[in-house]
């Protein structure tokens, strides 16, 4: 048991690091390499989405318009725009979805509690019925398609993603650079003012700071990943599905995070890595794993209310007396 | 004669389907508020008790061959499954306070929609209008569907029943106050535990009514509940969360705006109601009925 504690531990102090070397192995050990990706993407997906519910206590059911803008801006550029470079095109992606997190951030940031989240809900479920509607630009129900081989120029020389191995080991490099970025907002002041705001926003109100900037500004940072992650997705995929913006993405995003652990840091990116494996894994054996899936979810509420990653962490890391 | 190039007749019969809908709308809006409201959770399996409802009705209906008595068994059956759910689930919750009792909501939902489709597998079930029912009705100068009138009559008549119920009962008046201060209920000696499990089954009950009088009008399959829970947010959203008349009639607003916006204007059918929500939530978020200050 100690070197599990000793291995946690070490974890503990160097996450990203510990990370990155699992994640540079992790190909070789899951079935196909497509699974591998989308476990890298959703789990950017829901670390974006925990910095504004774990990490602010602000629970939104929207979280779905971003991804989808990141995905529709990154194909857009690709597709229809015919920008070649996949970073340009991530730009784009990412660009979207601020600006998309920006205005409904603001918009949403007048109300509170439940009432934040049906708007958040009520501005995604808009975007999505006019995406839809808006065949043209979009491709509607049938999701945007067209997306070119990638080839990302550096000026080294040219790096092809045509092979599932090599796309993701961009994605992995993409998302390490992100969550390490995350990681050193989460340290900062700033990521010490949004817990405080979660544990007691009235009294962080009291002490002087800028709450409400402050919760938009993490509205448009939690949106920036998402936006981020769908981009890479929308590359993964070379479509973006409609069913990217509908609200079952956002309840997607809102099971991983609890099941993984909205209170730890990788906690999310846990939860992603689990349903995903699960979900491949049960798809080969019944057609009813999503059924399962919620059983585990139901299961998680009830018994392990601070997530996989929560309940291990609360067993594993030593914890100094009088903690 | 014509408004916007569209016949009067048929604006007419489009508003009567709009009121059809808007019951709908009202049967599920006030079981989601009742719960809110007495509970505070947002019942996010509200959409799938209503599809439960309809799948039961189909399954009653192959056996009983009457539509009569699966318009009064099926709900009452889902009553029972929303009883229990909320004995042994959701109950435990409430102490932890937070968003739990939600997110079990929300998982129990997801959980029901893969039970149906196991059970009823996942094609659209046929659900034909009752015989009785079927066909038109003339009007003045216009034919309105037959069923669509029943609904319409039939969901008044239950919110009248409901309606007496909250006013003239011990129960109803539990619950009123039990909305207003549960801690002063508490307080008086009134035990609140089995209550809310009563108020949660008639919520459920509520919903399933809704999905066994829509299945005619409705196709019948697992996911019919992802779409309406959504149109039910609307709806509570806008008359005002907790407020029952607020349901009532911002049930039948929305209604009646999506249907005639699906005669005028079809592309922006889905997306007018969302418009609607964000400028109410915007502009007055107690809703149109509701009361003042709750988490605004």
């Amino acid at each position: 048991m100690t070197v599990v504690r000793a291995l946690a531990a070490w974890l503990e102090h160097h996450p990203l690091t510990g990370l990155l070397v699992f994640f540079a192995v992790f190909p070789f050990i899951m079935p196909y390499h497509a699974l591998s990706t989308q476990i890298l993407t959703y789990g950017l997906f829901a670390m974006g989405f925990n910095l504004l519910y774990g990490y602010t206590g602000l629970l939104s059911f929207g979280h779905a318009a971003y991804f989808g803008l990141g995905a529709y801006g990154t194909g857009l550029a690709l597709a229809r725009l015919g920008l070649g470079s996949p970073l340009v095109a991530l730009g784009l992606g990412i660009v979207t979805a601020a600006a998309g997190a920006a205005i409904i951030g603001f918009l949403c940031m007048r109300r509170r509690g439940v009432y934040f989240g049906l708007l958040t809900l009520a501005f995604a479920q808009l975007l999505y019925f006019i995406v839809y509607h808006m065949g043209d630009i979009t491709g509607g129900e049938d999701g945007l398609r067209g997306f070119p081989s990638l080839v990302v120029r550096l000026p080294g020389g040219s790096i092809p993603l045509d092979s599932p191995l090599s796309f993701y080991y961009f994605v992995l490099v993409v998302v390490a650079l992100a969550l390490i970025g995350l990681k050193r907002v989460l340290d900062s002041p700033f990521g010490s003012v949004l817990q405080a705001i979660r544990e007691n926003g009235d009294r962080c109100l009291a002490c002087g700071y800028d709450v409400k900037n402050v919760k938009i500004l993490a509205f448009v940072f939690s949106g920036v990943l998402a936006g981020l992650a769908g981009g890479l997705n929308a590359m993964h995929l070379r479509i973006v599905p409609v069913d990217t913006l509908y609200w079952t993405t956002s309840g997607t995003v809102l099971l991983m995070t609890l099941v993984g652990g909205g209170s730890t840091f990788f906690g999310p990116f846990v939860g992603a890595s689990v349903y995903l494996a699960l979900e491949s894994l049960l798809a080969l054996v019944t057609e009813s794993w999503q059924l399962i899936m919620g059983g585990i979810f139901v299961g998680c509420v009830v018994f392990l209310p601070r997530g996989i990653l929560g309940w291990l962490s609360d067993r594993l890391v030593a914890r100094s007396p009088g903690a | 004669m014509t408004l916007f190039d569209v016949p009067l007749m048929v604006i007419v019969s489009q508003a009567v389907i709009g009121i059809a809908l808007g019951m709908i709308y009202v049967l599920l809006a006030l079981g989601l508020s009742l719960v809110f409201g007495l509970l505070g959770v947002v019942n996010f399996a509200h959409g799938s008790f209503y599809m439960l409802g309809a799948c039961m009705a189909f399954s009653l209906v192959t056996v009983t061959n009457s539509f009569w008595l699966c318009l009064l068994f099926a709900p009452l059956l889902i009553g029972v499954l929303g009883f229990g759910a909320e004995r042994t689930l959701l109950r435990p919750l409430y102490a932890r306070g937070g968003d739990d009792p939600m997110l079990l909501t929300f998982g129990l939902s997801l959980v029901f929609i893969e039970a149906a489709r196991l059970i009823w597998g996942n094609a659209a079930l046929p659900f034909e209008t009752p015989t009785l029912l079927s066909g038109s009705v003339k009007m003045g100068m216009t034919y309105l569907p037959t069923y669509r009138i029943f609904v319409i009559v039939i969901t008044a008549v239950i919110v009248g029943v409901l309606w007496v119920v909250l006013r003239g009962t011990n129960f109803g008046l539990i619950v009123r106050a039990g909305t207003n201060d549960p801690l002063m209920v508490r307080a008086l000696g009134v035990d609140l535990g089995n209550v809310w499990s009563w108020v949660f089954a008639s919520g459920c009950v509520l919903a399933a009514l809704a999905g066994v009088l829509a299945a005619p009008m409705r196709r019948v399959f697992a996911e019919m509940g992802l779409t309406i829970i959504i149109e039910s947010f609307v709806v509570v959203v806008v008359g005002g969360m907790g407020s029952l008349s607020g349901a009532l009639v911002a049930g039948l607003l929305i209604g009646e705006v999506a249907s005639l916006t699906a005669l005028f204007a079809p592309k922006m059918a889905d997306i007018v109601i969302f418009i609607v929500m964000a400028v109410v939530l915007m502009l007055r978020p107690r809703g149109l009925l509701g009361e003042p200050g709750l988490m605004e």
